[in-house]
Parts: C-alpha cells; sequence; structure tokens
C-alpha cells in the first residue's frame, strides 16, 4: 500500500459528490480541496460555515446528519494560523467528509454550527478553551476542561508543553 | 434548590461533578462540569515520537486501553501507507474483543453497585480477572498494555496463550446467562432501568451520540461493520440493536455484545493466520534483537529509530474505531518530522455525555444515577 500523492485540483475533484454540490450552491464558499489517503477535505469560506453546514446536512443524496468532531489546529509563526477542522460523518449513506475554516491569529472567531448540529457545544466549547478560537452564536461559550481563571490557550503552539512557571 | 454532585460521588464513576437545579426530587436543570482529570494529554503527544505517544494512549480510556492502542497505529500506519500483516490484524482482532468484554464487564458490574445489585459487581469482576490475566502473559501489564506498535504488534503472544484464551471463550457464555439470570428478569432491576432516561433517535444522533449508547435509541450503526478497519471485515457478527432509547434498552445492547465478543475471539482462534507479526518497513519498525547482532543495518536502524524517531509523510488522517463505548477517533496531523504535529482524540464519552441534560431534566433525581451509568462514561477519556 503505497502512498499515492494527494490530489489539490479542485477541477479534478468536483466528481467528488460532497464537493460538487456544494461548488454548484456556491462556487465562493468552497476555497479549495483535498484528497489524501482516501479523504476527501474541504476548505471553506468562513463566513459560510453555518449555512455550508446546513446544506450538507440537509443534503438528499447523502445526509451529513453526524457530526463527529470539531478541533482546531494551530500553524503557528504562518498566517492564517488557525484552522478549524471539522469531521462530519453520514451515518445512512457511512461516509465521511472533513471541512476546513481557515483563521487570522488575531482574534479567530467564526459562527457556531450548535445550531445545525447540537453536538457541537462541547467541540466549540473545547476549541475555545484550548485553542481561543471563539465561536459566535454559541449559547455557552466558557472554558470546559481548563479552569475558568486560567490564563493563555494550552494548545496553541506558543505556550509552552510544560506550561508557564 | 441547587445541589452539587460530585466531584467525588461513588456514582460519577471518577471526578465528574453535576450542578444540579432541583424542585423537590424533580431535576429541573443539569449542568456536567468536567475538566478535573485533564492531563494535557494532546499536548504532551506533539513533545514526542510517534512511538513514543503509543504509551499515552493508554491512559486516556484506561478500561479499553488496547482500543485506543490500535486507534492510534492504525492512524499512524494510514499516514505511513504500511500494510499489516494478517497475524497482526487477527491478534489485534482477538484482543480488542477481550477488552470490549473487560469494559462492558466493569460497566456492567458498576452500573448494577449503583443501582443496589451488589453480587452482579463480584460476579463481573471475576470474569474481568481472567481477561487481565491474559494481557498480562499477552503484553506484560495488566492494564496499560501498550502492546500494539506501528506496524504490528510488540511480541509474539506467548506459548500456551490461546489455549488460555480458549479455556476462557468456552466458559464465558455461561457466565454471560449468570449476570443476565440475575439481573435481566429481575422485577427491581426492571423498575429501575425500563422507561428511565429515555433518549430518540433523532436525539441521539443530533447530540452526537455512539456505540451501544447510539444503538439503544434503535439506529443501526456499528463502525466495526459499516466501516471495516483492521481485517473486521473477515469476521461474523451481529449488531445489537434495541429500540426502546432506555437504561435497559442500552443494558440489553451492552450484555448482547458481549455475546457476539466473545464468538469474534472464538472466530479470531479458529482461524488465526500464522506469518510474521510486523510489516516489512525497516525505517520504522525496531528489527529483532537477533538480527541487531547479526546485521550492521539492523543496528544502524535501531539506534536511528530510537533516538530520531522515524519520519512521517506530511499530511492529515482521521481515523475512527468503535470503541466499548462508541467512536474513538484520531485525527493526527503530520508536518513530515519524526513528531506528531497535532494529536487529537476524539472521545466518545464526551460526545455520550451531552445526552446527559435530554435524559434526566424532568425526571427523578434517583434516576440520574442510572442514566450516568447507562451511558458508561470513562472521565480519563472526557478530560484527556
Amino acid at each position: 500500500m503505497a502512498l499515492e500523492p494527494a490530489i489539490t485540483d479542485l477541477e479534478q475533484l468536483k466528481t467528488h459528490p460532497s464537493v460538487a454540490r456544494l461548488v454548484a450552491w456556491n462556487r465562493a464558499a468552497v476555497k479549495g480541496a483535498k484528497f489524501d489517503r482516501d479523504e476527501i477535505s474541504i476548505y471553506l469560506e468562513r463566513s459560510l460555515i453555518r449555512e455550508t453546514c446546513m446544506l450538507l446536512r440537509d443534503d438528499e443524496d447523502c445526509p451529513f446528519n453526524y457530526l463527529a468532531d470539531v478541533t482546531c489546529v494551530d500553524w503557528f509563526p504562518s498566517e492564517p494560523r488557525f484552522e478549524v477542522v471539522y469531521h462530519l460523518l453520514s451515518i445512512p449513506k457511512k461516509e465521511r467528509v472533513r471541512l476546513k475554516v481557515r483563521l487570522e491569529g488575531d482574534s479567530p472567531a467564526l459562527d457556531s454550527v450548535t445550531s445545525v448540529w447540537p453536538s457541537a457545544n462541547y467541540f466549540e466549547r473545547e476549541v475555545f478553551d484550548l485553542f481561543g478560537v471563539r465561536f459566535a452564536g454559541h449559547p455557552y461559550l466558557r472554558r470546559l476542561l481548563m479552569p475558568e481563571d486560567w490564563e493563555g490557550y494550552p494548545l496553541r503552539k506558543d505556550y509552552p508543553v510544560e506550561g508557564y512557571r | 434548590m441547587i445541589l452539587n454532585m460530585g466531584p467525588h460521588h461513588p456514582s460519577t464513576h471518577g471526578v465528574l461533578r453535576l450542578i444540579l437545579e432541583i424542585d423537590g426530587e424533580n431535576i429541573v436543570r443539569i449542568m456536567p462540569d468536567i475538566g478535573y482529570l485533564h492531563t494535557g494529554i494532546e499536548k504532551t503527544c506533539e513533545a514526542k515520537f510517534y512511538q513514543q505517544v503509543v504509551p499515552l494512549t493508554d491512559r486516556i480510556d484506561y478500561l479499553c486501553p488496547l482500543t485506543n492502542n490500535l486507534c492510534y497505529v492504525l492512524a499512524v500506519e494510514r499516514l505511513l501507507g504500511l500494510e499489516i500483516p494478517p497475524k497482526a490484524q487477527w491478534m489485534r482482532v482477538l484482543l480488542n474483543e477481550l477488552t470490549r468484554i473487560n469494559s462492558h464487564l466493569v460497566w456492567l458490574g458498576t452500573h448494577a453497585l449503583d443501582i443496589g445489585a451488589m453480587t452482579v459487581f463480584l460476579y463481573c469482576f471475576r470474569e474481568r480477572e481472567d481477561i487481565l490475566r491474559l494481557f498480562e502473559m499477552v503484553s506484560g501489564q495488566r492494564m496499560m498494555t501498550s502492546y500494539f506498535r506501528v506496524g504490528g504488534l510488540a511480541l509474539e503472544p506467548p506459548l500456551g496463550f490461546f489455549e488460555r484464551v480458549r479455556d476462557f471463550a468456552r466458559h464465558f457464555p455461561a457466565n454471560v446467562d449468570e449476570y443476565e439470570n440475575l439481573l435481566t428478569g429481575n422485577p427491581i432491576w426492571a423498575m429501575r432501568t425500563k422507561g428511565v432516561a429515555r433518549i430518540t433517535a433523532d436525539d441521539a444522533v443530533a447530540l452526537g451520540a455512539s456505540g451501544p449508547t447510539l444503538r439503544g435509541s434503535g439506529v443501526d450503526f456499528d463502525l466495526r461493520r459499516d466501516m471495516p478497519y483492521s481485517g473486521y471485515q473477515n469476521f461474523k457478527f451481529k449488531v445489537p440493536v434495541s429500540q426502546d432509547g432506555d437504561v435497559f434498552a442500552r443494558y440489553a445492547c451492552r450484555v448482547a455484545e458481549m455475546r457476539e465478543s466473545i464468538a469474534m475471539v472464538q472466530q479470531a482462534l479458529d482461524g488465526m493466520p500464522q506469518g510474521p507479526i510486523k510489516a516489512v518497513a525497516p525505517k520504522v519498525i525496531l528489527p529483532d534483537r537477533e538480527m541487531m547482532k547479526t546485521q550492521m543495518e539492523a543496528l544502524i536502524y535501531h539506534f536511528k529509530i530510537i533516538t530520531e524517531g522515524f519520519a512521517v509523510p506530511a499530511g492529515e488522517v482521521y481515523q475512527a474505531v468503535e470503541s466499548p463505548r462508541g467512536e474513538m477517533g484520531y485525527y493526527i496531523v503530520s508536518d513530515g518530522t519524526a513528531k506528531p504535529y497535532r494529536v487529537h482524540m476524539r472521545a466518545a464519552c464526551l460526545a455520550n455525555l451531552q445526552l446527559l441534560p435530554t435524559m434526566c431534566e424532568g425526571r427523578l433525581l434517583a434516576d440520574v444515577v442510572a442514566a450516568i451509568g447507562s451511558i458508561d462514561i470513562v472521565l480519563g477519556e472526557i478530560d484527556r
């Protein structure tokens, strides 16, 4: 099982149903896509994340009715620094798709998807807690794992592994 | 009235704190407060070589360490593009199903104890001990096994291991009958569990439930069957589903799962292939000691893997497995170096815990204990 090179050409990836669906809906929403190691990632426009998720959830052919996970990757010191990553699962079709939104380093924020999948509640709180990404429209955006009065965001790359002393 | 339940409460299986707003004995609002066991494992992983992360994964969900080992190594193997020999895959399935039984036994014992059935606990821990001895035999450790390695297994299973597993598989179905004799037809058990902490299929999917918690609400989805990994497509098994969505339905699902798991252990024993237990990848997998004494390359590779780790081609992978609690997922991002750039664990329990308010609000305080038990949480996995 040798590794195949990743496909990043959007034109080539339009054969993938979820990419095709999103491009047909709003070309501006899709900023790129990547097919690597049998997994599809779609880069999305930040301001349209909620609408895009709604669309994928209610898709008739392949409804992504289950939000498996939300997390974040910090690419410090390059910009845009943060990448918020959503893993969606379609229980009826047994398909997965990964959505990504890139955010700038100073006061990163985007819309919450808790109104699309209520399960996003804890996942987004965790991302807020550990990366400091704010989710607009989240019902209860408080720290989840760290103490309320904790300073800093531990999973950022500029936060030392052993903590501040 | 606002009441604090936990963080040190025997029925919360760890350090879960619940803030309960109650009106008499009825729950008005329930607010889980977590984070007491947060140890920053995800951050620690970023400072370790890929092979050094394996022992950390044991400590996330300490009731099913082998499932976590498996999920992590599968993700790294996909990043590397490694092909795993059949014997290693079958051993992984065998040990994972034993782990599932082990985890369900702890769950059943403590859940029954919470609701007031003491005897079941003693019975369950008797069989759990047998499984832990098997783990000790194969890996040298009872709980923190770290037995799977990137590319295969740590060691060849010892002589006599398969006979011991066969013995266990022979007597275990009768043990499950014993537990069921104590509980399934028991009117007190039925009163405490039937119709309690109901959750509909739609709510369960929307709130991110997985595993037996999801299947107890009638959603027929199991990653082992529907998105197979590590050779699960070679095994025949039924996925138990219950329609009621209450505590009893989840109990019934898990007990039926134990029976399926032991049948799969039997299949794995009967069909265990012969051959190597490690893939062929000298730059990734440590060589045998014998080769190190006779071949210079083997010695060099050994030195390099230990001191520098092995580089993993840049990319990212999300690998999910069906843990005893639901969808356990590892999202690993590699930047091409020997240390993972980011490791994220998708904890099944964290998502399952979100169901608790929907299950309990408007019901009696005593049902909270039954509800917590029925979603089978492990706080180590929730807090990481």
